[in-house]
């Protein structure tokens, strides 16, 4: 190891950082990287006004409107049923509670692909449930309420499991200190249970939003895939790769990474903000 | 002073334990029993032929191939990269942490662009490619690749928190009693977090096996041969064979629920747990 390797970090009597770190390094800037870097690079190349043609076109806009907007509307449904999970998996004992908290984590594991042609064999006009929408003129399959319900899916266990641990850890004094300072058990949860675990639920709620953006699998089933209406920004990312327009395929993309890079960055400032005035 | 004030009355436990229950039975209940309902439909014979034709053994045979070639990959990685960040002070780490992160705030299908934009025919090293006669998108590289790219920082994800709350007494004890680096690892380190290591394998062979976005972008669907399980439900789904692809899903399913109650006892016995970010 070299005299300036030793000054750049603090000394260890334990060996392998120049290995593993160098490994680490290369893998990393080989696998993710040098691949990403290139889509911007790419981008780059198309030049201003063809990007803007390609990327900001009435059709990616349609499919950036519905992939964002149903991404969003799927993160709050999560973000208060998911809260509903958490509470009951934390708070109350029920029989069978293992095996349902074991089952939060389904949509970690089940390939989306497998979730999309479930979730269509139900809610399909003829399906278990769809045959029962129908009759009301609810449709769900082949609308955005259908592309929600596939998001719901997917973002479930982000709030879940981002809420759960700080629920768990939150001190049950406080609450008594509140009752016995004369709240209700709702004046103690929106004053102090709620702004304790706001921050963990817009986390659980930025997660699953950034992963219904770009969701893929278990959407395209459901979603009919109709041009300007039903069409998801991944897949036209899809549809313009299967017919050569890279620069349509590389310009959405983009706008895509930016726009969640940007979400999620005004989340972490939201975050930031609210753990400076609660003095933590 | 009652109880009141600090919990909820018992109609109200009862109101929210049903919510939660009828909201997760609704969401993630009836669609795991329509994947097995549907793959039996018409009974346990047409049921077995789906799985027994050529193309759906191949994709089984490719499934098998991608996962034995990428966990591993990503295991070595993830073992390197938590190594280098739990054992040593060094500037930047927060930055080199977020940058393993990466491939999950990525769409998989983004995923699987940026290999094609790398190695299609069209692409960086398209006609290099080309002239030596070497195949990545449309085969099993690309594949690979994507796959790899997508499961990236699942290992590493799961054992840097397990190693930092373990320390590093244990390996420089071992230093100070003559070990080297290797013994140390193979007899110290590597016991110490088997199980954190076989957790995280289980979730990225899961997502590996499962992946279907950046898969489908770099393979090009060729039957018998780039097509992968999750690939080969939705060619079945699309050509209205609903038995032959839920009969594919329900094998994948299988492997989900296997992966979640092996995940719940590694949790259970060694006190496990996974972030939420997957």
């Amino acid at each position: 190891m070299t005299t300036s390797t030793r000054r750049w970090r603090q000394p260890s009597v334990l060996p392998g950082f120049g290995l593993s770190f160098s490994f680490t390094l290369a893998w990393l800037t080989l696998i993710v990287l040098i691949p990403l870097a290139t889509i911007f690079l790419k981008a780059a190349g198309l030049g201003w006004a063809e990007f803007v043609e390609v990327g900001f076109s009435e059709r990616a806009m349609a499919a950036y409107r519905l992939s964002f907007g149903t991404a969003a509307a799927a993160g709050l449904v999560n973000a208060v049923f998911g809260l509903v999970v958490a509470w009951v998996l934390v708070r109350y004992n029920f029989p069978g509670k293992q095996v349902v908290s074991a089952l939060v984590d389904l949509p970690f594991a089940l390939p989306t692909a497998v979730a999309g042609i479930a979730l269509t064999a139900l809610y399909a006009p003829q399906g278990w449930i769809g045959r029962f929408l129908e009759p009301l003129g609810l449709k769900v399959a082949f609308t955005w309420i259908g592309i929600t319900i596939a998001l719901v899916f997917i973002g479930l266990p982000f709030v879940v499991r981002s809420v759960e641990p700080v629920l768990a850890d939150l001190g049950r004094e406080v609450e008594e200190a509140a009752a016995t300072l004369g709240a209700t058990r709702w004046q103690t949860f929106t004053r102090v249970i709620f702004p304790a675990i706001g921050p963990a639920l817009l986390t659980g709620f930025a997660l699953a939003f950034a992963r219904g953006v770009g969701e893929y699998g278990s959407v395209i089933f459901i979603s009919g895939n109709m041009p300007g209406r039903t069409e998801i920004a991944p897949l036209l990312i899809v549809t313009q790769l299967e017919q050569y327009a890279y620069a349509g395929a590389t310009a959405i993309a983009v706008v895509m990474m930016l726009a969640s890079f940007a979400v999620l960055l005004l989340i972490n400032l939201i975050q930031a903000a609210s753990r400076r005035r609660m003095g933590a | 002073m009652s109880t009141r004030a600090t919990t909820e009355s018992p109609i109200m436990r009862a109101g929210l334990i049903t919510v939660a229950l009828v909201f997760l039975g609704f969401f993630l209940l009836l669609p795991l029993l329509a994947v097995f309902s549907e793959a039996l439909r018409e009974g346990a014979g047409p049921f077995l032929d789906a799985l027994h034709t050529p193309d759906a053994l191949a994709a089984i045979r490719l499934t098998l191939l991608i996962a034995a070639i990428s966990v591993p990959l990503n295991m070595i990685f993830g073992i390197a990269a938590s190594w280098a960040i739990t054992k040593f002070q060094f500037p930047g780490k927060a930055l080199l942490i977020t940058l393993i992160d990466l491939p999950f705030s990525v769409s998989p299908v983004v995923s699987g662009l940026i290999f094609v934009l790398l190695f299609g025919a069209n692409g960086l090293f398209g006609a290099w490619l080309a002239e030596h006669d070497l195949k990545i998108i449309f085969a099993v590289p690309g594949i690979v690749l994507a796959t790899v790219f997508i499961t990236f920082p699942f290992v590493a994800r799961e054992l840097i928190p397990l190693m930092l709350e373990q320390g590093k007494d244990d390996e420089e004890a071992a230093i100070s009693l003559g070990a080297n680096g290797w013994q140390t690892f193979w007899h110290v380190t590597l016991p110490n977090i088997r199980w954190g290591l076989l957790y995280g394998v289980l979730l990225c062979n899961a997502r590996a096996m499962g992946e279907f976005g950046a898969v489908s972008v770099v393979s090009g669907h060729i039957r018998g041969e780039t097509n992968t399980m999750p690939l080969h439900v939705e060619i079945l789904y699309n050509e209205y064979d609903f038995v032959g692809a839920f009969a594919v899903a329900s094998l994948l399913a299988l492997l989900a629920l296997v992966t979640l109650v092996a995940k719940t006892v590694l949790e259970w016995r060694f006190g496990l747990h996974a972030g939420a970010r997957h």
